[in-house]
């Protein structure tokens, strides 16, 4: 049984700058001169020639060569390309790690709303009461959920996250006049938490995980010294398993001196189950746009707050939303500059507000019941996705997982030849987004699935189906496997030859 | 209400074919030690009660809707064509993610490939990524990138530039030592006899913003001039819809060109999520923090496009990375691209051309008023500074009482500045409110 996922456009003819058959021509060769998608109002200020306000000197010659392209034709050109993506809302898209979940309509008419999407970042406080409500709200929800102290919302991303925190944490032993620059991770953290690390002027120092894909306690022994500021661990981790050993790695760390911080990608698994902070940790980053359903819209925005114990609350950046009781339960709230031991600003202005509005009407709409349904499901679904698949995919480490699992090809590949990569490319043809490929790396021929709380049994079932095709297929036609996708509108891509001699934009002439 | 479609007989089912009597079992590798979490947290909402809510929240909060708009200050009230909101709505990009399989993500992908040439075409840069955070943090990753680039240690930053991004490059550049040298402004713009102490051979790049933080045009062929004689980078952070009129930093020099794109085609947000711009030389391009977008070919020579120069990036390179960044800001980026499109040549140039003089009839207006004066005389685009006779700050508490957003009270970045005021003008603005909005601030302060 194979799905048609995509309806292929017949080609087009090649284009000025698209050189080769085509699915969809660029912009610039839909580009007829005269053409237009806008029109503004008709000046209604005096017409002065611009060279009379701006020195000429400081003027363009030539017009910024931007296609000419009617309404229509934009919307024809965006739709046939919107048909080309895989997507949550037309496809399953268990991408391991990353929480694709569904995203509540609701959530977008709130964060629509003027009050909130057309606020001006400068406004006075006293015409910013309610957003500033909500903001602190937020942080309050998150304290809650978290188990954690103080959390600021600006950072803008996962990764942005990691890095306040880092330095946060740097700030934090600098105060108490140690000098501590290491960073130690698990060998299966995600790569960001190195790179930011790296970012945050720190040195990275990664650990072996035991056979069971734990961190090794001997490992972390050794790896902590005087040296080390923070032990960075996902939890559960990146093979969707708790980490059972977190209180004495948590007693560990401490007795070192050092910090405890939980990456929060797969938070999901957790919510109004147990606290990080129940947990030992000292600082955690929330991907909302993982766990709190904020759209991934195609690789961003996102929201990446961080929550922190008591004695980090000092570091954190500003600016910070203050909450001033103005007597008969009448508060009156103003955004104010942290202290002098803040790590200062992370961004301009106060965060991803149009991302967190949405979290926050996520985390009501659920509530305290709502919020364990969330993690049960993520947790159900999993397990039963890994049962229905052990048959041809065991997981790396055969335990019950938490949100996702990992599962290896390992034997396919010795066995036929087929490569984690060649299944992810065939679920394609089925209508399947694939799973997260070779990550963790500590896992061979690694596929990571996550099927979050939002999908049904049904399609689960379909997933697992698709699975079983493709094992017989490998058995039978393994060449078949191995030159999927067959059914999208393209075949592989020559990822080399685009890395060695890149083409990263069109030449319209006029600019080059 | 939640959004889990698990009934109690899917349930049963699925703990069946798991094999464990149930939920608990699967939680069975947890230490009872960790205790479970007893939430303090309301109760949930059904859809028509958190809209009611919400709409409560919203509704105290002034809008560019609700009152006429002098405000910018690094964040602009612009016109956003209907076309733009419809496709940075559909489904098909709003819930897709990073494009790790190229195959089913083609959509994507060109639309990013486009977003990223019309940003080249829009600065005269070579190069460009698929978006960063915001315009501050763009700036603080391009000067990471000058650090590491040239091994020097210092930064020469014009005072001109946003405080915000200038608070922002510190504090990304604490722990890696590079030290930031400010160098005074003369006037409105940026002292070109200062800046010689301040640029030297540990120099790794010197920053300006055009117009400033002030309003003011800078003299960036200069300060490029010199930024290269010293073998340090030129960065500029530019506002894109000024360059409609002014000519672009791939003309006067600049290496890396950074930017706050919340002005193409973004709401406003109370400040996010916005669009921090990236564009630089061709020679650059594989150190370039970020996602990018090339064009390729699948086996059957159809033309595609894929996520390309991986290796920079921290999924693979994990502490070599040349940016920790992962998830970005590609629906904005995708905003900027049907924005530009749908203005297209004639509409860019008619935007940028309405701001600029819908500003200078404003800032003509006002600087007629008795008590009201510019602070500096060097020519501007769509925003300046004003010193008013009265508390910025109270002017404003007025104004807002009479359905005006005034402009930034200036001590809120420089103390030494009580009086100053900068102003904002968009084609957003008639002349009708523009005329409304000098007989109030008259009004006000006579």
């Amino acid at each position: 049984m194979e799905a048609d996922p995509v309806k292929v456009q017949a080609p087009p003819a090649a284009g000025r700058h698209s050189p080769g058959r085509l699915l969809e021509p660029l912009l610039s060769d839909l580009s007829e001169s005269g053409r237009k998608g806008f029109q503004f109002p008709k000046l209604d200020v005096p017409e002065v020639p611009i060279e009379r306000l701006i020195p000429e000197r400081f003027l363009r010659r030539e017009d910024v060569p931007l296609p000419e392209v009617s309404e229509r034709d934009l919307v024809k050109h965006f739709l046939r390309l919107a048909h080309l993506n895989f997507s949550v809302e037309t496809n399953f898209y268990p991408l391991g790690s990353c929480t694709m979940k569904y995203n509540p309509k609701v959530n977008e008419e709130i964060a629509a709303l003027a009050g909130f999407s057309k606020v001006h970042p400068c406004t006075p406080d006293p015409a910013l009461q309610g957003i500033l409500k909500l903001l602190f709200d937020l942080e309050e929800l998150f304290k809650e959920i978290l188990g954690m102290d103080a959390v600021t919302l600006q950072p803008a991303a996962g990764a942005h996250g990691e890095l306040t925190a880092l330095l946060i944490a740097s700030a934090y032993h600098r105060a108490r006049g140690s000098h501590r620059t290491k960073v130690v991770v698990p060998n299966s953290a995600h790569g960001t938490n190195p790179a930011s690390a790296a970012l945050a002027g720190l040195t990275v120092v990664e650990i072996e995980s035991t056979s069971r894909g734990r961190v090794s306690l001997s490992a972390l022994q050794r790896a902590m010294d005087k040296e080390a500021a923070v032990f960075m661990l996902t939890n559960p981790n990146t093979l969707g398993l708790f980490e059972e050993e977190v209180l004495e790695i948590a007693s560990l760390v401490h007795e070192k001196g050092a910090l405890m911080y939980m990456d929060g990608a797969n938070l999901n698994a957790l919510l109004g189950l147990f606290r990080p902070g129940d947990m030992g940790f000292d600082m955690v980053h929330v991907n909302v746009h993982k766990t709190f359903a904020i759209p991934h819209g195609s690789g961003g925005p996102g929201a990446g707050p961080v929550g922190v114990q008591a004695a980090l609350k000092p570091f954190l950046p500003g600016p910070i939303v203050v909450r001033e009781p103005q007597g008969a339960g009448v508060f009156r709230y103003r955004l104010a500059s942290p202290g002098s031991d803040s790590i200062g600003r992370v961004r301009s202005f106060f965060g991803n507000v149009g991302a967190l509005v949405r979290a926050y009407a996520y985390l009501r709409a659920l509530g305290k019941e709502g919020l364990r349904g969330v993690s049960e499901g993520a947790i159900l679904n999993a397990n039963y996705l890994k049962a229905l698949v052990r048959k041809e995919f065991p997981a790396a480490v055969d335990e019950p997982c938490l949100h996702e699992f990992v599962a290896t090809a390992k034997e396919w590949k010795a066995k036929t030849g087929v490569r984690a990569l060649d299944i992810a490319k065939r679920l394609l043809d089925h209508g399947f987004y694939a799973p997260t490929i070779y990550f963790p790396l500590i896992v061979e021929e690694a596929l990571m699935v996550e099927p979050t709380e939002t999908e049904s049994r049904q399609t689960l079932e379909a997933f697992a189906q698709a699975l079983a095709a493709i094992a017989r297929e490998a058995e039978e036609t393994p060449h078949r496997v191995q030159t999927a996708p067959h059914r999208m509108p393209v075949s592989r891509l020559d990822e080399v030859a685009a890395a060695r001699s890149p083409n990263v934009r069109w030449r319209t002439g006029a600019s080059s | 209400m939640d959004y889990v479609p698990i009934t109690p007989n899917d349930r049963k089912v699925m703990l069946e074919r798991i094999g464990v009597d149930s939920f608990e079992d699967l939680l069975s590798g947890i230490p009872p030690a960790i205790p479970r979490a007893r939430l303090k947290l309301p109760a949930g909402l059904s859809e028509t009660e958190l809209l009611k809510e919400t709409e409560r929240l919203a509704r105290s909060n002034a809008t560019v809707g609700s009152h006429l708009c002098f405000l910018g200050a690094g964040a602009y009230d612009h016109l956003i064509p209907s076309v733009v909101r419809y496709v940075a709505g559909r489904g098909e990009f709003l819930t897709a993610y990073t494009p790790y399989q190229p195959e089913a993500s083609q959509g994507t992908l060109q639309a990013m490939y486009e977003y990223q040439s019309l940003l080249c075409d829009l600065t005269g840069m070579e190069a460009a990524n698929a978006s960063l955070y915001d315009g501050a943090s763009a700036l603080a990753e391009a000067c990471v990138l000058a650090l590491r680039l040239t091994q020097r240690s210092k930064l020469a930053v014009s005072a001109g530039l946003h405080p915000e991004y200038r608070q922002t490059v510190e504090t990304y550049l604490k722990r890696s030592a590079g030290a930031v040298g400010l160098i005074p402004l003369r006037g409105g713009a940026t002292d070109l006899e200062a800046a010689r102490g301040l640029i030297d051979d540990q120099t790794a790049a010197v920053v300006a913003q055009m117009p400033n933080a002030f309003g003011c045009l800078e003299p960036v062929e200069e300060l490029a001039q010199r930024a290269h004689k010293a073998g340090a980078l030129f960065i500029v952070v530019v506002n894109p819809i000024s360059l409609g009129l002014l000519f672009p930093p791939g003309a006067y020099g600049a290496d890396v060109v950074v930017g706050e794109g919340q002005p193409l085609g973004n709401e406003l947000n109370f400040g996010g999520p916005y669009l921090g711009l990236f564009a630089c030389r061709e020679d650059l391009l594989r150190k370039i923090p970020g996602r990018i977008v090339g064009m390729t070919q699948d086996g059957h020579g159809r033309r595609g496009f894929v996520l390309t120069l991986q290796t920079r990036e921290q999924h693979i390179r994990r502490s070599k990375a040349t940016s920790n960044i992962c998830t970005n800001e590609a629906m904005m980026a995708l905003t900027a691209c049907v924005y530009l499109a749908a203005l297209g040549k004639e509409g860019f140039k008619e935007a940028a051309r309405q701001n600029a003089l819908k500003a200078h009839y404003a800032h003509d207006r006002l600087i007629r008023l008795k008590g009201i004066k510019p602070l500096f005389s060097e020519p501007f685009f769509n925003e300046f500074a004003l010193s008013l006779p009265e508390d910025p700050e109270l002017v404003n508490r007025k104004l807002l009482d009479a359905g005006f957003l005034g402009g930034l009270p200036l001590k809120r970045w420089d103390p030494a500045l009580k009086t100053g005021w900068l102003v904002s003008v968009t084609e957003s603005r008639t002349r009708e409110e523009i005329d409304h909005f000098v007989e109030t601030v008259w009004k006000l302060i006579r």
